[in-house]
């Protein structure tokens, strides 16, 4: 895509000044009413604590990022295998997909609590396995759907060619399902680290992002424990940034595609 | 010589033995010489949608006899005897428009670099050639379906058979295409089966017009045309022209209401069918 300096200006700025004047507000609002640390810390104080505590900050962004990556990556693996399984035997599927889909509406990093159990509560098995888990669900879903929902005419056609089943597969569904694969990633790749934040308040070594959060709060440390929070948000945004980027590369043609209404 | 399409005898019935069971085409009875091009024309429910895909072997007769280039359907469409095009251009978004139109030679297993002159050489029969990089999105439905003609007949198929194939383009663009795929079939010397609602598309397209009345399918009427090579304009406003228009109208206007009333009558079928299923 070829935006001119002034159109990117237009797309930037808004946000921009948005999150500047929401800032300013919060600063002003603190010192207006006085807010209490423990209640509400200015926006300058959290930022002090974060230029403090950068080296802390980038070690728990490390752990957390890591268990976040590998249960992403590993659940992304595992979401495509089972979407091909599915996507060939549909019986399968209707089994599978309602229950996939249920599953995903409950909470179900609670089940960290579990895993904890299971394995030793030291490792960082039981969180990178909640990651897999909740990513698995995503990919699963929208692949399955990427596979199946192709164009009647694009079937026929393949038919009129003779092509068998595994060339309807390489060459129709399989591209077809890409920008859903996408679309997967791009919601897995936040709720990852999400999944991973959260997987440490049930315990476990007290080392990434997350409980350093809580143990921030049990202390009265306010400003630190949101200091935190903006490490958190930032690992977020990388997380999605990559995931965005990924498909711009990955889509023939650039995302001109991805950006028409759906036909 | 080898007719390029045979049908004998051929009924379809879809959900057959069931309360709903349709009779979409019954004893239907035609043969196509190679280098004609022939409509099939009726009002929409008719079959003639469902004849073209029997032809296709995308469905299979229920009774009868389909061959085409004198072998049965089935083995004409794994040899890939015949190109096909629809109402959509049903391109792959994400192919570029070259490799769309490689896409028949990639499953046939031609190699890289024949399959690209190939292409290109599509592209330059149907005036895309400068468009072979642009992705199916980025043109317009013209010349989408200019891609999907040039696909159709990329592996050099002694047929062609379409599904109103221009029933979603403007009537400008669509004459343009008319004359462009009467150039096109004219350069390849291919065979045309081609499925219409439009009469003056028929008319002008066609050395014959087969008109197929519904409720259940069968071949009414076949009309030669016979008006010479076509000249755009000057075919257009010719009295022959004309002529034949409102000859192929009234043989569709004669199904459409005292002998469809007969045949109801005659064969005691409901006239009350779903609509909508001649289609599939």
């Amino acid at each position: 895509m070829n935006r001119s300096p002034r159109a990117l200006a237009l797309l930037v700025l808004p946000p921009v000044v948005f999150g500047i004047g929401f800032l300013a507000l919060w600063e002003a609002a603190v010192n207006v009413f006085d807010f209490q640390p423990y209640f509400l810390p200015a926006p300058s104080s959290i930022w002090q604590q974060f230029l403090q505590n950068t080296a802390l900050i980038w070690d728990a962004s490390k752990v957390s990022g890591t268990n976040a990556l590998v249960g992403l990556l590993a659940g992304t693996v595992l979401g495509i295998a089972l979407s091909f399984v599915l996507g060939r035997f549909r019986v399968l599927n209707e089994l599978v997909t309602p229950l996939a889909i249920a599953l995903n509406a409950v909470p179900i990093f609670v089940l960290v609590a579990v895993f904890n159990n299971m394995f030793s509560i030291t490792s960082e098995v039981p969180r990178r396995l909640m990651v897999t888990l909740v990513v698995d669900f995503i990919v699963l879903v929208n692949v399955t759907r990427g596979l199946r929902e192709v164009g009647a005419i694009q079937l026929e056609l393949m038919r009129s060619y003779a092509a068998s089943e595994v060339a309807i597969l390489r060459k129709v569904r399989v591209p077809n399902a890409a920008p859903y694969l996408f679309t997967a990633l791009k919601i897995a790749a936040p709720a990852a680290v999400i999944t991973a934040f959260v997987s440490e308040y049930f315990g476990g070594s007290q080392n990434g992002l997350g409980s350093r959060i809580v143990s921030s709060i049990a202390i009265s440390k306010n400003a630190a424990a949101w200091a935190y929070v903006l490490g958190a948000c930032l690992v977020g945004l990388a997380f999605y940034v990559t995931a965005v980027s990924l498909e711009r590369v990955a889509t023939p043609g650039g995302v001109g595609r991805t950006d028409r209404d759906g036909a | 010589m080898t007719a390029a399409v045979e049908i004998h005898d051929v009924s379809k019935v879809f959900n057959a033995g069931r309360p709903n069971a349709v009779h979409a085409l019954v004893d239907m009875d035609l043969t196509i010489e190679p280098g004609e091009f022939v409509s099939l024309i009726g009002p929409s429910g008719c079959g003639k949608s469902t004849a073209l895909r029997l032809i296709a072997n995308l469905l299979e007769p229920t009774s009868g006899q389909v061959l085409v280039n004198g072998k049965p359907a089935r083995k004409a469409r794994l040899d890939q005897d015949y190109g096909m095009a629809f109402q959509q251009a049903g391109l792959f978004d994400w192919r570029n428009v070259a490799k769309n139109v490689e896409l028949p030679l990639e499953l046939k297993g031609w190699d890289k670099v024949k399959r690209r002159t190939r292409a290109l050489e599509m592209l330059d029969l149907v005036k895309l050639g400068d468009f072979a990089d642009h992705f199916p999105w980025q043109l317009s439905g013209g010349m989408q379906q200019r891609v999907a003609i040039g696909r159709a007949l990329a592996a050099h198929p002694p047929l062609l058979l379409m599904d109103e194939p221009f029933g979603a383009l403007d009537e400008m663009t669509r004459e343009h295409m008319q004359a462009e795929l009467l150039r096109i079939c004219g350069e390849t010397s291919t065979t045309v089966v081609f499925v219409t609602h439009s009469i003056p598309e028929a008319v002008y397209l066609s050395t014959r017009v087969v008109v197929i009345s519904p409720r259940p399918g069968r071949i009414t009427d076949v009309i030669e045309v016979d008006l010479g090579p076509r000249r755009g304009l000057e075919t257009r406003e010719a009295v022959a022209f004309f002529k034949k228009i409102t000859e192929v109208r009234e043989a569709l206007r004669g199904i459409d209401t005292s002998d469809l009333a007969a045949i109801e009558t005659a064969d005691g079928a409901p006239s009350n069918l779903p609509a909508g299923v001649e289609d599939r």
